[in-house]
């Protein structure tokens, strides 16, 4: 039966193949559209978590603060749950480093007077702490105790990146959205104008003893045939764009170890299993009302 | 013996209004088993809308009709299939799939029973033997005669050996020579069991015949 069903469905999209072509056309571009803002969710989120992981929080002290005071906030900090290392940075030591990081503008310190920057610790925070909310709570804390002037964690501009990646978050999934609504409705289209052009035929079918079932089983199996081919080539589409960016812009697009990557096995058959799933709604949709009528 | 308890079909007081117009007027008749039944009476006298009350092509407006037991007031539409694979319906207009070979459109009440792929093959080359379709068995309804498609009809109506077959002015669209084709393959399978209900204005057809004639006019039974 279900072979039967298969034929039928097959000699459907064979008979209608303008139609059914645009369909699929169609249906790829928004899985396309999708799936490209999927894979950049992917990446960029890959990239705040490796920043995330690197976050050290440094604690810049009181120029008044003595030794006791630094042994005793040492003290105090180690205490402060998910806080895995603590490390002293003298002044001398911080500006040792800049004048390193910055060896080709060593004129800049030549006319230094004093050190003008603070002792510090850097802090290493455990694995488990890493979400920008708990490292916020956790600076709120260490920025309490005495002797502290500052609490630097890079919160400023994580907390910018977070914000832009957020916004494009809401405009995929808003687009995303849209784009399986207009999925559902072309699927719907479809499937309705193909009934209509074999309403005649549907009415023959019905009276000769067909049941329901017979007569939408290959609609339905168009539909999900038409997703399912719409869905793959939207994200051929996608993996062949994907690979000619990074071998025209594989040295730009590298941010230091992380590697741009493409949608696994899982994720492109949640794409197409989706799109199917819609392309399934879209008959159930079209054969609802008609077979009413 | 014909009895009230015996009848295959029984329409009791079944009247049809189409709007306000009334097409049937309070019908109540019984067809037996392995009848043959001519519907006859002019043009717009209810009979193709009777046939259509029976085969739940038409709801009716008032009345109860019981095709082999069963209440036709009580089948869903979702469930009228149940008793269409009881009837077999034969149209003027044939109503052929236009996109399927003649084979296909025979097939068809087959597959939708959910038979196998064997037994639809051997059970519709035997029919189309007896109606004398099976050399054109692979041809389309558009490439046949009038005649010939309404000899496809009667094989798809038979195929799926229908305890009642209705016959919508059958011969209406054809010729003398082809309407005796499809009356003499009615009557063979009459002769094999089935019960026939024919709706016809040919007097010519039911001029001699030896069975039953029920006259329409009107909308109402002629005794």
């Amino acid at each position: 039966m279900i072979t039967l069903f298969f034929k039928k469905a097959l000699q459907d999209i064979l008979s209608n193949r303008f139609l059914n072509t645009v369909t699929i056309v169609t249906i790829g571009l928004s899985i396309l559209i999708v799936s490209s803002f999927a894979l950049f969710f992917i990446n960029t989120n890959a990239l705040l978590n490796s920043w995330k992981k690197g976050i050290r929080v440094l604690v810049y002290l009181e120029p008044q603060a003595t030794e006791a005071n630094r042994l005793d906030l040492r003290y105090q900090i180690q205490q402060i749950e998910n806080v895995q290392e603590i490390h002293f940075i003298s002044k001398e030591t911080a500006l040792k480093r800049l004048k390193d990081q910055m060896r080709h503008h060593s004129s800049l310190f030549e006319n230094l007077k004093r050190n003008p920057l603070p002792d510090a610790f850097e802090i290493r925070i455990t694995d488990a702490s890493r979400e920008l909310e708990k490292v916020a709570a956790l600076a709120e804390k260490i920025k309490s105790l005495p002797q502290v002037e500052e609490v630097e964690y890079g919160q400023h501009w994580i907390a910018k990146f977070s914000y832009i990646i957020n916004m494009f978050k809401f405009v995929g999934y808003a687009m995303g959205g849209l784009f399986l609504i207009a999925t559902l409705f072309i699927i719907a289209n479809t499937i309705r104008l193909v009934l209509y052009s074999r309403k005649e035929e549907i009415e023959i079918m019905r009276l000769v003893g067909s049941n329901n079932s017979f007569i939408k089983a290959p609609f339905y199996i168009e539909g999900l045939i038409l997703s399912a081919l719409g869905s793959i080539a939207g994200l051929a589409t996608l993996f062949a764009a994907y690979h000619f960016v990074l071998s025209k812009f594989h040295a730009s697009l590298s941010i230091g170890f992380l590697e741009i990557k493409f949608l696994s096995i899982g994720q492109f058959f949640l794409f197409v299993g989706g799109s199917m799933l819609v392309g399934w709604l879209g008959c159930y949709l079209s054969l609802k009302q008609f077979l009413k009528n | 013996m014909k009895t009230a308890d015996t009848a295959l079909i029984r329409i009791f007081n079944v009247s049809k209004h189409y709007g306000s117009k009334p097409a049937l007027n309070h019908i109540t008749l019984d067809v037996f088993k392995n009848e043959f039944v001519f519907f006859t009476g002019p043009s717009g006298a209810g009979k193709s809308t009777l046939l259509k009350l029976l085969y739940l092509g038409e709801s009716i407006t008032e009345g109860q009709v019981l095709i082999d037991g069963m209440n036709l007031a009580r089948i869903s539409k979702s469930r009228a299939h149940v008793l269409r694979r009881k009837l077999g319906i034969i149209f003027q207009d044939y109503k052929l799939i236009p996109g399927k070979t003649v084979f296909q459109n025979v097939a068809l009440v087959l597959e939708a029973r959910g038979l196998s792929q064997r037994f639809i093959q051997k059970k519709v080359h035997s029919v189309l033997r007896t109606v004398g379709m099976e050399d054109r068995q692979r041809a389309f309804p558009l490439g046949l005669s009038g005649g010939e498609q309404q000899k496809v009809a009667v094989a798809r109506a038979v195929v799926g050996e229908p305890k009642i077959i209705l016959a919508d002015e059958p011969t209406g669209s054809l010729d003398a020579e082809a309407s005796e084709n499809i009356f003499e393959l009615l009557t063979t399978f009459h002769n094999r069991g089935a019960t026939v209900l024919f709706a016809t204005h040919d007097t010519e057809l039911i001029r001699n015949t030896k069975h039953r004639i029920i006259y329409l006019k009107q909308g109402h039974l002629q005794v």
